[in-house]
């Protein structure tokens, strides 16, 4: 899941300080898991605005509401009325409901609430670590289910570089060594013949580096045809 | 004008917290009365929005009282307790607002001589700060 965290207060309220009403949307998605944009912390941070506002003397209206999924264009048009009655719109969700939003109703100001930081899993109870880049070209069916390209600092493709130490990270200690943690999952599978494995160079135009991805598919696009019905019903 | 009275909040645990608080009522010392007791099941449960949501309310402090850490009824309650006063303690902090007009403290029962404790140290934090307002209580 996409995993996020709350931008400082002082940072939040600076953005939104020249602007009389504010509507703060979270998600109840991934950035409710994450416990950074959830139901509880839009209502968490509305009430410490108010307090904000309260004692340095400012005047501002704060509404806060959540969205089911701020990134599907369906659910934010359930609250088109409360962006369009805003001055400015606080998303609580990652970046990719920000822009949504943003998307669908340039002439409105819409800032973010949260840094949106990584794909992550949680690990446990307030801690989640991140396991995956978006490279667009999996290979963990050779690393024992371990992506090197996101756990290990240099994304190195073929082993451990000469920074492994005692199965840690020389970047940083605390974090282990991803080439470790493969090669500790392959023995315990059997398959320890993988390590010998080449692998080429990556061809990284699937990632980022070749640019902004779009993923389509044809069977599910709608037809010219359609979308003319679905414009008709809206 | 007549003194204006601090208006404290705390949240107490049906255990040990509010046990702490008959026997302090029953004792010959006598608390302020100013402050307002929400009896919660345990500390666990009280959540950092209904802390920031009494001092938007107009509490000018508000305290916790839980069972001793090591004591609790529910195990680990005000240890979650105490976790999420930090973190509206923080969230004070980065918006301006004293950190101090919060605090989580833990009692047992036979405790009442803490209770009184509790109550003056807060009330002494709510009449120091004053409501939450431009300039403080110097205001008014």
């Amino acid at each position: 899941m996409i995993v996020a965290k709350r931008k400082p207060l002082d940072e939040i309220a600076e953005m939104i300080a020249p602007y009389e009403k504010v509507a703060i949307i979270g998600c109840r998605s991934c950035v409710a898991i994450c416990l950074a944009g959830g139901e509880k912390e839009v209502k968490m941070l509305v009430s410490a605005m108010k307090l904000k506002n309260r004692k340095d003397g400012r005047e501002q209206s704060l509404d806060g509401f959540v969205l089911e999924r701020q990134c599907e264009k369906e659910w934010v048009k359930e609250v088109e009325e409360k962006i369009l009655d805003s001055d400015i719109v606080l998303s609580m969700s990652c970046s990719l409901g920000t822009q949504t939003i943003g998307d669908m109703y340039p002439h409105r100001i819409v800032v973010p609430g949260l840094n949106t930081a990584i794909f992550g899993v949680p690990e446990e109870q307030g801690l989640w670590s991140e396991k995956c880049l978006g490279c667009g070209d999996c290979i963990i069916d050779t690393t024992g289910g371990i992506c090197p390209i996101a756990r290990c600092a240099k994304s190195m493709l073929n082993g451990p570089c000469g920074g492994s130490s005692d199965g840690h990270c020389e970047v940083n200690l605390d974090i282990e060594c991803a080439w470790y943690a493969i090669h500790e999952r392959l023995k315990l599978q059997n398959r320890l013949e993988l390590m010998e494995y080449v692998r080429p160079p990556k061809n990284w135009s699937t990632s980022h580096s070749g640019g902004r991805r779009i993923i389509v598919r044809e069977d599910a696009k709608l037809t010219p045809h359609q979308k003319r019905g679905q414009e008709v019903l809206e | 004008m007549s003194e204006r009275r601090p208006k404290i909040v705390g949240f107490c645990c049906e255990k040990h917290g509010m046990d702490c608080v008959t026997l302090a009522a029953r004792s010959e010392r006598q608390y302020d009365s100013s402050v307002r007791l929400i009896q919660v099941p345990c500390t666990g449960r009280v959540d950092g929005i209904h802390i920031l949501e009494a001092l938007e309310n107009g509490a000018d402090s508000v305290f916790v009282l839980g069972c001793l850490e090591k004591n609790c009824y529910y195990d680990t309650g005000s240890i979650e307790g105490r976790k999420r006063v930090e973190y509206v303690k923080g969230m004070l902090a980065e918006t301006g607002i004293e950190p101090e007009r919060v605090e989580m403290f833990n009692a047992s029962s036979s405790m009442a001589w803490k209770f009184h404790d509790i109550v003056s140290s807060m009330k002494d934090v709510a009449e120091r700060l004053g409501p939450i307002r431009p300039g403080g209580g110097d205001s008014e």
